[in-house]
């Protein structure tokens, strides 16, 4: 049976701390944009914490919500890209083809979440960061979308080992930047495919919740609701 | 009617064609331009990145987009509208058939360029296309835009044989009455036309076969155009109205263009005679009939979202009603509306200058309905984190003016080349004298006249 790639996200935990934004970045090779294009929100982050306030100051209680694509299975990205540059991989995967996107960004008008990234000009690092590029990442060009990839590169290689030494792939060998940077250890990804991971565990929980699931887009991502006062 | 009033009425409607101004010149010349500045424009837009443009996400769709839907609206002035005049056989259509099918031809190669100008790398526009390939790979044909290539494909092709049909008579009356090089170039265009009753015969069949084609054709272009819109699950554009209230508006921004361009030919190449005040009347009427049905569209669309009271769709209805894009929704209602009841329904009023104002105004209160449709969803889609708006920036508003004087610039040289009132039409059973042939007329009226 194919592994069916997922995450969990508890929100009592997630202190909202970006940890993991700056883990994202230094992974996958997102350029940062500079100020003046990040103030046009032309910023790109594949994984963004979103901060709500509910409440009337001094009785503020803030919600953090770490947003990533949620990998849908209905993905509503998929069907409206000409080109397949956006399509599904046999692990659930929501992968971007780099090399055929030609840029219509219609995915990202699509996407319920906004989690795709246009990149507005060809990329740049200043010298010596250029030297801090990751070789398994694909440096993506000027005029293509780009998004969360769960890691994949981290996740191949892992089944590829996995498949060399001939065994099976344990619950949490894996962890995707964000995953593996979080110091409050909110999220939690696995195999959803194997009902003893800790990823299915957790996503049975009653606290358990779709990002917009009533959309009907059936996220792999599962929030759990935060239940702490404070 | 006289040969000579026919023979002075043949000489006026070829007098564009054979009398060259400097005022043609000039004109040429400005607009070539303008058109020139759009295409630095374009260039500098590849060579620096997209991000010269204005827009920024949320909003992945503006001006270019708004452009694109704006100008296949346009394209529905003429194939569609002198499709059905031609099948119900209106008799007044015959000086407005032309008029209307060239807008339709022009307006479609304008539009089918947005979707390149917007694209991330254009240059890579032909992975949409699905051709042969070694490795095998096709374009998604679940996409609508796919489905866009492909119906804006057969809309242009079509209408472009519904254009170009009905001119090879004229083509052929051009050629006989001119020499030398002229008289070949037109000579292989009017390919071989004698004007013998089997030719008219076939041209009678084609051009009805045609204008039976072209109308679903039309519909369905105008309907692909909403579904890029409809099928994604973007607030308030995943409606089911959107094919229909697309097309209506289509043909209504369409008859709003012919009236625009009608008026200005009859002024410019002083068409007085022909394109009559009686029309722009049947045409007035048409207009303010399709601007009934589509502040009826407008009014089920809203009210249905309102009662649906869903937080996003209301999230952006509001934004339209009385947030940032209020003025701009209050505007097109104005020009949408307002404006073309006040002017069309009274008989008085309903006078060429009055359509023409009129016609200018739901020009400009459809771009505004077009842009409304797509930039406040895309800024207020489901999670207010990510919420945005969209200013242009320059690149965009340049190619925008020149996408208009492209227009322009397009159907001035047209109508230098070509008589924008079909000659043989016009006169339908009536003798046109001079060539040696019976040229520019259907047998079948000869023997009719005969009788």
């Amino acid at each position: 049976m194919p592994h069916r790639w997922g995450m969990v996200v508890d929100l009592d935990r997630c202190t909202g701390c970006e940890a993991c934004v700056t883990a994202c970045h230094a992974e996958n090779n997102i350029p940062t944009v500079g100020d003046r294009q990040a103030a046009r929100g032309r910023a790109m982050h594949w994984i963004r914490v979103e901060r709500y306030f509910e409440g009337v100051f001094p009785d503020v209680r803030v919600k953090f919500r770490p947003v990533l694509c949620q990998q849908c299975d209905a993905a509503p990205c998929e069907p409206v890209c000409p080109t397949y540059a956006s399509h599904h991989t046999e692990e659930g995967l929501n992968a971007q083809v780099y090399n055929r996107c030609i840029g219509t960004r219609y995915c990202a008008n699509a996407c319920p979440y906004s989690v795709r990234f246009f990149n507005f000009f060809n990329p740049a690092w200043e010298t010596p960061l250029h030297l801090q590029l990751n070789p398994d990442v694909s440096v993506r060009e000027g005029g293509v979308m780009e998004k969360c990839t769960f890691c994949v590169q981290r996740i191949t290689a892992a089944e590829i080992q996995a498949k060399a030494e001939r065994r099976e792939l344990k619950d949490g060998a894996i962890a995707p930047a964000c995953v593996q940077s979080c110091p409050a250890k909110a999220m939690v990804f696995g195999d959803l495919n194997d009902p003893e991971s800790e990823a299915s565990r957790l996503a049975r929980s009653p606290r358990g919740s779709k990002l917009l699931g009533d959309l009907g887009t059936q996220p792999k991502v599962t929030y759990l609701e935060r239940q702490s006062p404070v | 009617m006289t040969d000579r009033a026919e023979l002075a009425r043949l000489d006026d409607l070829l007098r564009p064609l054979e009398r060259t101004t400097w005022r043609f010149y000039a004109l040429v010349a400005g607009l070539a331009v303008v058109v020139l500045l759009g295409a630095v424009a374009w260039v500098s837009q590849m060579v620096i990145g997209f991000g010269t443009t204005g827009i920024a996400p949320p909003i992945m769709w503006a001006f270019y987009i708004t452009n694109f839907v704006f100008w296949i609206g346009i394209s529905h002035a003429g194939t569609l509208i002198s499709a059905i005049l031609r099948l119900v056989n209106a008799g007044w259509r015959k000086p407005v058939t032309r008029c209307a099918e060239v807008i339709t031809v022009f307006a479609l190669m304008i539009g089918a360029m947005f979707p390149l100008i917007h694209l991330g790398r254009p240059w890579l526009f032909f992975w949409l296309v699905p051709y042969p390939n070694r490795r095998l790979i096709w374009p998604n044909f679940r996409s609508p835009l796919v489905w866009d290539f492909f119906a804006i494909g057969t809309y242009l092709a079509g209408s472009v044989l519904f254009l170009l049909l009905p001119m090879i008579p004229d083509l052929a009356t051009i050629r006989d009455r001119t020499t030398g090089v002229r008289r070949r170039i037109y000579g292989a265009l009017a390919l071989g036309w004698r004007g013998t009753a089997e030719q008219w015969a076939r041209l009678e069949t084609a051009m009805q076969i045609m204008a039976v084609a072209i109308i679903p054709v039309a519909v369905s272009v105008h309907t692909i155009v909403s579904f890029d819109f409809a099928m994604a699950p973007v607030p308030t554009w995943h409606s089911t109205i959107f094919g229909p209230y697309f097309v209506a508006g289509a043909i209504f921004s369409g008859i709003a263009a012919l009236i625009v361009v009608m008026a200005a030919l009859r002024r410019s190449l002083r068409l007085e005679a022909y394109l009559q005040p009686l029309h722009f009347d049947h045409l007035g009427r048409l207009l303010l009939l399709m601007s009934l049905l589509w502040a009826y569209f407008v009014f089920a669309e809203r009210l249905t979202t309102w009662y649906g009271n869903d937080s996003a769709e209301i999230a952006v209805l509001m934004q339209t009603q009385r947030g940032g894009f209020a003025p701009l929704f209050w505007t097109m209602i104005v020009c949408n509306l307002v404006v073309p009841v006040a002017l069309l329904a009274p008989r008085r009023l309903r006078t060429i200058r009055g359509c023409v104002i009129a016609s200018c105004s739901v020009c400009i209160g459809m771009w505004l309905e077009r842009f409304l449709i797509i930039v406040p969803a895309l800024g207020h889609k489901y999670l207010p984190y990510r919420w945005g708006t969209y200013r242009p920036r320059a690149v965009e508003i340049t190619i925008t003016v020149a996408t208009f004087a492209a227009m322009t610039l397009l159907y001035t040289l047209f109508a230098k080349l070509v008589p924008v009132i079909s000659l043989w039409e016009w006169h339908g059973g009536e003798r046109l004298a001079r060539s040696p042939q019976p040229t520019a007329m259907p047998e079948k009226q000869l023997t009719d006249m005969r009788q």
